[in-house]
């Protein structure tokens, strides 16, 4: 085991498979000098400038391009800088590389990655904080990573790499500089596999992304009062780990789902949707979700904070669906 | 080859008559020459990605009339299995990558096509044929720019028909137009009689050849004529029947054949390319209009490896 963060374990992953595999490459704004948050950074100057690609801020053509470049035998990673800037590339995306495949009755593969760092960070309002997951797990073609550790960050980008259909890749950009053990072993994580993050027996709280340490933080408050949590990180929105899920719910009987993106319409509904049908008699009461209210990200903490599922709130929900 | 695409449109707008397409298609009637000259200088093995009105480009590139129009027609065996229809007709196998139902999109994904050429050290070109529709929407300035910075082998064709939809396309185009546009790019740009056959292979000829030897992505602008609607259902009513009756005195396979005449080419020789040509199509519409529906099992498959397509929410 080696201590990295989660940018250099993103990195070190990208890394590898280039290493790995010479039809590997990626392109984006400010790759060659590292990238807007450093996660290419040393990358160029192993690889090239033609394989860590700068880009024109061209959204629209670096989504376009890589579809064309995987349509024609490459393997691509396109880096988007912000979720919210990929929105000038959803055609590109959700018409073209999410349905090529199939529109011409499985001719042409579309192998490319879509890394788009997403999330609450360091006050950077509404154009450039957004959590937007839950879009592209509706749309068929698409498979949906949010890792939340640097050891997911890495097995999870590694096989998105090696997957021959489209990945929408989703880092949290407040994670870059978490820290945590990573195995030194070629290890690739299978999408659609869940991570028990803590076990318990009284609840279970599903999360994924940066919101699973939120998660964490009020298991072990409520663990020093005697209230047993258990953690379930997804991991990948699509496919998702159904199974795990409706295991735990049948151990604790309780299930709450929280994400940092907007409640309504959220992936939390799916996940609550799906118990509710499944495991109506195994319930104890009623599913829960705790997400962010349905209003754009501010800039000043306290009206950004509005948006935020604390810790704190995520105890006192717990302990209400505990005493009902 | 213009024969054959005349006679496939003419195949399809008959199964569209008579019901049997299901969803819209669009014509290409008098744009022939683009088609043929185009595609007569590129090699299988060169990638071609095309528009919404691809049947010609299609079939030019060297794919299977019966398979395209059995595609048409939604029925089993259609070269995209029933899954695509019209906007969506490809054959991979000839290096043709997909109309698309979207205007412009292919621009940027042809620009792509030639970024992976380039990577993967190969000596082949990505060509792209789009309307002049297209010259409006982003993805003309951003993948004819893409093209020009990483100087990628890269052939931009627009085909300017005179109509964007059902709109007139100087009415919502400023400034000069299409060619003026790439020029300021840095992108060499050639203008073409779009209907004149032979001008379009010599252009066409000189275009792919340097593009192929390395001197990055190149433009022709074609200026044609769209004989029929938008759709083959759209009666076109906003043009006078003058202006579409003078178009046709200068439909491309009638000026081909003038040209053929004059170089001594016999009218029985002409005629029976004609006759070959309709012959052929409308086999192909008896084959497809005869095959069954496609098992709609296929519905599920071909959409990605992982995951349960047929999940629903219970």
């Amino acid at each position: 085991m080696t201590v990295m963060s989660y940018a250099a374990a993103g990195r070190q992953a990208l890394a590898e498979e280039m290493r790995r595999d010479p039809l590997v490459w990626a392109v984006g704004e400010d790759l060659g000098r590292g990238g807007v948050f450093g996660q290419y950074q040393g990358l160029q100057e192993e690889f090239g400038a033609e394989r860590i690609s700068d880009a024109p801020i061209s959204e629209s053509a670096i989504m376009g391009a890589c579809v064309g470049a995987a349509m024609a035998g490459t393997r691509p990673v396109v880096e988007m800088r912000f979720a919210d800037f990929a929105l000038c590339a959803i055609d590109e995306l959700v018409n073209q590389a999410a349905k090529a495949r199939y529109m011409l009755g499985g001719q042409i593969r579309v192998p490319m990655v879509i890394r788009e760092p997403m999330g609450m960070w360091r006050s950077s309002a509404a154009q450039h904080s957004q959590s937007l997951e839950s879009w592209y797990t509706h749309i068929p073609g698409l498979a949906v990573a949010v890792p939340s550790t640097p050891a997911d960050n890495l097995g999870l980008l590694k096989t998105a790499i090696r997957s021959d259909d489209p990945v929408v890749y989703l880092e949290h950009k407040n994670s870059w500089g978490l820290e945590g053990e990573v195995p030194d072993a070629d290890v690739l994580i299978p999408f659609g596999s869940a991570r028990l993050h803590r076990e318990g027996s009284d609840l279970t709280l599903v999360s994924w992304s940066a919101q699973v340490h939120v998660a964490a933080a009020a298991a072990e408050t409520l663990a020093a009062s005697g209230t047993s949590v258990e953690v379930i990180d997804l991991r990948t929105l699509w496919p998702w780990d159904r199974d795990a899920v409706l295991a735990s719910v049948d151990k604790t009987g309780r299930l709450l789902v929280t994400h940092e993106s907007v409640a309504v319409g959220g992936f939390g509904a799916e996940v609550c949707a799906t118990v509710a049908e499944h495991s109506h008699g195994v319930l104890k009461g009623p599913v829960r979700r705790l997400a962010a209210p349905r209003i754009p990200i501010s800039y000043a903490p306290p009206l950004e904070d509005q948006v935020r599922v604390t810790a704190e709130m995520i105890v006192s929900t717990v302990t209400d669906m505990l005493r009902g | 080859m213009m024969h054959r695409i005349r006679a496939f449109e003419e195949s399809a707008a008959r199964a569209a008559t008579d019901g049997l397409v299901l969803g819209a298609i669009h014509l290409s009637i008098g744009q022939e020459a683009i088609a043929s000259g185009i595609c007569r200088a590129l090699r299988p093995s060169d990638y071609l990605l095309s528009t919404h009105r691809g049947h010609g480009h299609t079939l030019a590139k060297g794919a299977d009339a019966v398979a395209m129009m059995k595609e048409l027609l939604g029925r089993d065996g259609g070269i995209c299995k029933g899954k695509g229809g019209s906007m969506h007709i490809a054959d991979v196998g000839v290096g043709m990558l997909g109309a698309n139902g979207v205007v412009a999109a292919n621009i940027n994904i042809a620009a792509g096509a030639a970024h992976a050429i380039r990577l993967r050290r190969s000596d082949g070109i990505a060509c792209t044929i789009f309307g002049d529709g297209a010259i409006n929407r982003g993805p003309f300035l951003e993948g004819a720019n893409w093209a020009a910075v990483f100087g990628l082998p890269a052939l931009f064709v627009c085909e300017s028909n005179g109509f964007a939809s059902t709109t007139r396309t100087t009415a919502m185009t400023a400034g000069p137009g299409a060619a003026e546009r790439i020029r300021a790019l840095g992108i060499p740009a050639d203008e073409v009689d779009g209907n004149d056959v032979v001008a379009v292979d010599e252009t066409a000829r000189a275009a792919v050849a340097a593009v192929r030897s390395g001197g990055g992505p190149r433009f022709i602008l074609c200026h044609t004529y769209r004989l029929h609607g938008h759709t083959s259902t759209d009666p076109a009513r906003y043009r006078s029947e003058d202006e579409v009756r003078e178009a046709w005195k200068n439909d491309p396979i009638a000026r081909c054949a003038t040209q053929l005449r004059e170089a001594g080419v016999d009218e029985e020789m002409l005629l029976g390319h004609r006759d070959a040509a309709a012959a052929e199509m409308a086999e192909a519409y008896e084959t497809a209009r005869a095959a069954p529906w496609p098992d709609r099992a296929l519905a599920y498959s071909d959409i990605q490896d992982i995951g349960d397509p047929r999940e629903r929410a219970y």
